[in-house]
């Protein structure tokens, strides 16, 4: 399936959680928040939360700043 | 000497809080932050770069500093609140360095903006530290709205200008009922030194260090002038003379 992660188009396998996909791209889900269009996704989520095709999802995480 | 520095209920162990902000890698954010002795440390919230590895919080765990993130580059109250919440989500803390800045030439607080984000996010559980003009009206009405902290800046952000007005910030620290960090501007040792000469309670600072020739030795000098500026004010300093007043005896010169 594919969605759009931080703005660019991502292929997923179907069925794959948020959380799997958190750490297939931030290496670990420590630090990181995610909002899937425009929602913020409860971490306590992450784990059961089934991703759809289309969806629109941003990634954050902690980074250098002042 | 038992001076705690407390914001909140918590105490941290230094008063110099410093911003991991552009530093060339995380090993020299590293080696300054070891060298500053700092207990808390700012972060940014970007998206994620799969091309990066090693994460600031890895570096900020293993030298037990707290994180506190900001809300840098938002530009509206509904853009740091949604902000914060990323923040509170990824990092699990309510602790909030709030920044609504109006422009990017000036990098200055909108404080219309400011105001409204942290009535919204004191409400919602935060603990709002709020990056904020030097003006002590401002700085009043967000202690009001129930931050925890109030933090003026010395001048714009990056510019190393020191603090340009030091009479607002001494306004602003006089009334205060919660702690006054001085935030931005801070070039050299002697600013921080100055800003808590003049009564702040610390001094939030990352361009100067990061974007120093040398980081670590800078953060080990930003550490050294934190304390000496806090012990200077406790001190009391002389006052201010328009005519030389000699510290040699004037009795019992000798007679030729």
């Amino acid at each position: 399936m594919r969605l759009d992660v931080n703005g660019d188009p991502r292929d997923l396998d179907d069925g794959t959680s948020l959380a799997t996909m958190i750490e297939q791209l931030a290496g670990s889900t420590r630090g990181s928040a995610v909002v899937v269009d425009g929602e913020v996704v409860p971490r306590s989520e992450w784990a059961s939360y089934p991703l759809r095709p289309g969806q629109s999802v941003e990634l954050i995480t902690a980074v250098q700043g002042g | 000497m038992d001076d705690p520095f407390v914001i909140a209920g918590v105490e941290l162990s230094s008063r110099l809080i410093l911003g991991t902000g552009g530093a060339p890698s995380i090993q020299i954010v590293d080696e300054a932050l070891a060298a500053s002795q700092t207990a808390m440390c700012t972060v940014a919230m970007r998206r994620v770069d799969p091309g990066i590895s090693g994460s600031i919080l890895d570096v900020l765990d293993r030298r037990g500093v707290r994180v506190l993130p900001n809300t840098a580059g938002c530009r509206t109250a509904a853009e740091a609140v949604r902000t914060a919440h990323l923040a509170r989500e990824a990092l699990e803390t309510d602790w909030l360095k709030l920044e609504v800045i109006a422009d990017e030439r000036t990098l200055l607080p909108d404080p219309i903006e400011l105001l409204d984000a942290a009535q919204t996010l004191v409400a919602q559980g935060f603990h709002v530290l709020p990056y904020t003009n030097d003006d002590p009206i401002l700085a009043r009405r967000l202690q009001q709205a129930g931050c925890v902290a109030v933090m003026p800046l010395g001048s714009p952000i990056g510019t190393g200008l020191g603090i340009g007005n030091p009479h607002n910030i001494e306004l602003i620290v006089g009334e205060a009922e919660v702690p006054v960090i001085l935030d931005a501007g801070i070039g050299t040792a002697s600013d921080a030194a100055f800003a808590m000469e003049l009564g702040c309670d610390g001094v939030l600072l990352a361009s100067a260090v990061t974007r120093a020739q040398n980081p670590a030795q800078m953060a080990a000098a930003m550490a050294a002038a934190v304390i000496a500026g806090r012990l200077a004010r406790l001190a009391g300093r002389i006052p201010r003379r328009h005519h030389a007043h000699a510290s040699s005896p004037t009795e019992g010169m000798a007679v030729f």
